[in-house]
C-alpha cells in the first residue's frame, strides 16, 4: 500500500482523493479540509479566479503544494471551455484542466460530444485534460482518443449527494477504458467512495458530500478513511461470493478421498 | 412557442376557490414532495401554507446549499438614463412626474464604472427607462463596451428589445437580461400602461424568450408586488420562470421579488406585501423550481436582507444608487439634480455587505464568470 501510487498526467499522487472548493461558506475553511481530505489535488472554477477581490480569491488560500486544478464550469460549448482553460493557463500557470460542459441548468449534466471536442483542441495545445463526463462507453473512448489523461463519470447529478446511480456504466468504463477511470459527482456518503475505490476506479472526486455536511473537517477525514479502505480492499481483492451458504464445518468434511 | 399560452390556460381559474380547499395536509404533502407540480406551488402560496413557513425555510434553505453553496453573488446597479416615454403610475421615471432628466455621457458612464469597480463589484445591472431617441441600442452597445472593460459580467434591465437587437448586445459583451412583467394581470396591465410601447402586454411577456433565443445566460423575471393579488402575482412568476427553465435550458433563469416602495408621484401599492410573505413566496418557489437565482436589491432593509440569507437568496445588490449616475454624485457628495427610481432601504457599503454575508455564514462572491 505504500507504494501504491497514481500516477496520472505527470503527477504522482498518494492520495486518490480529489476535492471540489466550491461551496463552503469562507476560504478560510478550504486549508482545514485540505489538511483533513489529505488530499493533494483540488478543483478551482476558473469563474471564480477573482483576482481583484482578495478575500473572495480562492487561489489565496490553497496551501503551498496542493495541485490546482481548474475546471471549466460555466462553459456551454466546447469553444468557451477552451478559451476558460486558456485563461487558467495564464492565471495560475498550470497545464492541467477538468473539462466540463453544460447546457442544461436544471441537472447540469455534462455534454458529452462537446467535451470530446474540447479534449481534443487542449490535448493537442499540450494540457493534461480531466473529462467530466456521462457515464458512456463511446463517448469515453472518443475522449480517450482525444488524449484526455483521465475519465471522470458521473455517480448521479452533480450535487444531488444520490450515489453511485451510474455503477453498471462505470463498471464497463473500468472494463473497457484503459484511461484511469475517476467518479465525480454525485457521490453523497463515504460508503459510496468506498464502493468506487473496491470496483478499482482510479480516484474519486466529492464536493458536495463535504460541503453540505454540517461538519466539514470530519466528513473530510470520513471520505480520506474511506477511499483508503476501499484501494485496500481492491488491492487485496475480495473472496468469491457465492449464492450458497458455506458452513465452516462442512457435513460432507469427512470424506478423506 | 410563448409563455403567453400557457397563462390563458389559467384565465378562469378561481384562485380563491382553491385556497380555501387547501388543507393542512395538502400543504404537508407539497412541502415533502421531491417533484413540485403546479397546484403544489400554489398550495405552497396560499394564506393557509404562512403557518407551515419554518417547514418551507428549512427546506427551502437545505435546497439552496445543495444548489449553490453557502453564498451570494453580490452586483451593483448602473442608471445611465431616466427619460421614460411610458406613464406608469408607480414608477418614479413616470412621465407625469416632473424630475429632472438625464442620461449619462459615454465619458460619464466611464467615471461611474470606475467608482463601481473600485468598490470590488464585478457583475453589474445596467438599467435605464424606456426611450429609444435618448437611450437606442446604438446607444446601449456603447455602453456595454465601456462597462465591460470594468467588469465580467454585465446585464440589462432596459426596455424590451427584439431577437436581432438582443443578439447585436450578446455580440458586444451582455450575459442576460431582467425584466419585470410589473404585473401578470393582463387586465390591471392595461389599466396601468394605457399608452407608449409597454402598452403591449404580449411583447414584455415574452421578452426573455426573445433574449433566451439569443442565447442569453441569466434570464431574470418577477412581478412588482403590491400591484394585485399577492397569490396569483407570484404563481405566474413562478410558472413564468419555470417555463424558461424548460425551454432554455442553457441559461440560469432568476427570480426577483421586487416590493412596491414608495417613488415620485405618491403612489400607494393596492396590496401591502408583508415580511412574512417576501419569505412564504421566496420559500414556495425555491421547492418549486430548486435551481433558480433568488436576488434580493437594497429595496429591502439591511435587517431583512440579513435574515434572508440563510433562506435560500443567492444575489444581492450591493452599494447602490437608483440615481442616474449616482456613484459620482455619491462620491462627489454633491447636491443630487435627478431623483432616484425608487427609494433604497439597505444603504450599507459593499464592505458592510460582505460583512454581513460573512457574519451570516456565508460567502460573499464577486466573481462568477469567466
Amino acid at each position: 500500500m505504500k507504494d501504491d501510487v497514481l500516477s496520472i498526467a505527470g503527477l504522482e499522487l498518494k492520495s486518490r482523493l480529489f476535492i471540489g472548493s466550491g461551496k463552503f461558506p469562507n476560504n478560510n475553511l478550504i486549508t482545514d479540509i485540505i489538511k483533513a481530505s489529505e488530499s493533494q489535488i483540488i478543483t478551482v472554477a476558473v469563474r471564480r479566479f477573482d483576482f481583484e477581490n482578495p478575500r473572495e480569491n480562492i487561489l489565496n488560500f490553497i496551501p503551498q503544494g496542493i495541485y490546482i486544478m481548474p475546471n471549466t464550469s460555466g462553459a456551454r460549448t466546447a469553444d468557451e471551455a477552451v478559451r476558460i482553460a486558456r485563461i487558467a493557463k495564464t492565471s495560475v500557470g498550470t497545464d492541467l484542466v477538468k473539462i466540463e460542459i453544460i447546457n442544461d441548468n436544471k441537472y447540469l449534466l455534462p455534454d458529452n460530444y462537446q467535451t470530446a471536442k474540447a479534449c481534443e483542441v487542449l490535448s493537442k495545445e499540450g494540457f493534461n485534460v480531466f473529462a467530466y463526463m456521462n457515464a458512456d462507453i463511446y463517448a469515453a473512448r472518443d475522449m480517450q482518443n482525444a488524449g484526455a489523461k483521465a475519465i471522470m463519470p458521473l455517480g448521479a447529478p452533480i450535487g444531488t449527494n444520490r450515489g453511485l446511480k451510474t455503477e453498471e456504466m462505470v463498471r464497463i468504463l473500468i472494463e473497457e477504458i484503459d484511461t484511469p477511470i475517476i467518479v465525480d459527482a454525485g457521490l453523497g456518503k463515504t460508503s459510496d467512495a468506498c464502493k468506487c475505490m473496491e470496483m478499482g476506479c482510479a480516484a474519486v472526486m466529492v464536493n458536495t458530500a463535504i460541503s453540505s455536511s454540517p461538519n466539514f473537517i470530519l466528513m473530510a477525514e470520513a471520505f480520506k478513511d474511506a477511499v483508503i479502505a476501499g484501494r485496500k480492499a481492491y488491492l487485496a481483492k475480495h473472496g468469491a461470493v457465492s449464492s450458497a451458504a458455506r458452513a465452516s464445518s462442512p457435513l460432507t468434511g469427512f470424506l478423506r478421498d | 412557442m410563448s409563455f403567453y399560452n400557457e397563462i390563458q390556460k389559467y384565465k378562469n381559474f378561481d384562485f380563491d376557490a382553491f385556497a380555501q380547499k387547501v388543507s393542512e395536509n395538502d400543504i404537508l404533502n407539497s412541502i415533502n414532495k421531491k417533484n413540485l407540480y403546479e397546484y403544489d406551488f400554489l398550495t405552497l402560496l396560499s394564506p393557509k401554507a404562512i403557518t407551515y413557513i419554518e417547514f418551507m425555510a428549512n427546506k427551502a434553505s437545505e435546497i439552496a446549499v445543495k444548489n449553490f453553496g453557502k453564498s451570494i453573488l453580490l452586483y451593483a446597479p448602473l442608471y445611465i438614463s431616466n427619460f421614460c416615454v411610458n406613464n406608469c403610475v408607480y414608477c418614479g421615471f413616470s412621465t407625469s412626474n416632473a424630475i429632472t432628466r438625464e442620461v449619462l455621457t459615454f465619458e460619464e458612464i466611464d467615471a461611474n464604472c470606475k467608482i463601481i469597480a473600485g468598490y470590488g463589484i464585478r457583475h453589474i445591472l445596467l438599467v435605464c427607462g424606456e426611450s429609444r431617441i435618448k437611450t437606442s441600442l446604438e446607444y446601449l452597445k456603447k455602453s456595454v463596451g465601456i462597462l465591460r472593460k470594468y467588469f465580467d459580467a454585465v446585464d440589462l434591465e432596459v426596455y424590451p428589445l427584439g431577437e436581432s437587437e438582443y443578439r447585436e448586445l450578446f455580440e458586444v459583451g451582455v450575459d442576460g437580461v431582467t425584466i419585470y412583467q410589473e404585473t401578470y394581470n393582463e387586465k390591471l396591465y392595461k389599466v396601468l400602461h394605457t399608452k407608449g410601447a409597454k402598452s403591449d402586454y404580449k411583447y414584455r411577456l415574452e421578452t426573455c424568450e426573445r433574449a433566451g433565443c439569443a442565447d442569453y445566460r441569466n434570464l431574470n423575471v418577477g412581478a412588482l408586488l403590491g400591484l394585485d393579488n399577492f397569490v396569483s402575482e407570484v404563481f405566474f412568476a413562478g410558472l413564468h420562470a419555470q417555463y424558461l427553465r424548460k425551454n432554455f435550458p442553457h441559461a440560469e433563469i432568476g427570480m426577483s421579488f421586487p416590493r412596491l416602495r414608495p417613488a415620485e408621484g405618491g403612489f400607494h401599492p393596492k396590496v401591502e406585501i408583508s415580511d412574512r410573505q417576501l419569505v412564504q413566496a421566496m420559500c414556495a418557489v425555491r421547492l418549486f423550481i430548486n435551481r433558480v437565482n433568488i436576488t434580493v436589491s437594497t429595496r429591502e432593509s439591511a435587517s431583512l436582507r440579513n435574515n434572508l440569507i440563510p433562506l435560500g437568496i443567492t444575489k444581492m445588490s450591493a452599494g447602490s444608487s437608483t440615481e442616474v449616475g449616482g456613484y459620482v454624485k455619491r462620491l462627489k457628495n454633491s447636491e443630487s439634480l435627478s431623483k432616484g427610481q425608487f427609494t433604497i432601504n439597505d444603504v450599507a457599503s459593499v464592505e458592510d455587505v460582505k460583512e454581513m454575508i460573512y457574519g451570516a455564514g456565508y460567502q460573499p462572491v464577486m466573481k462568477d464568470m469567466f
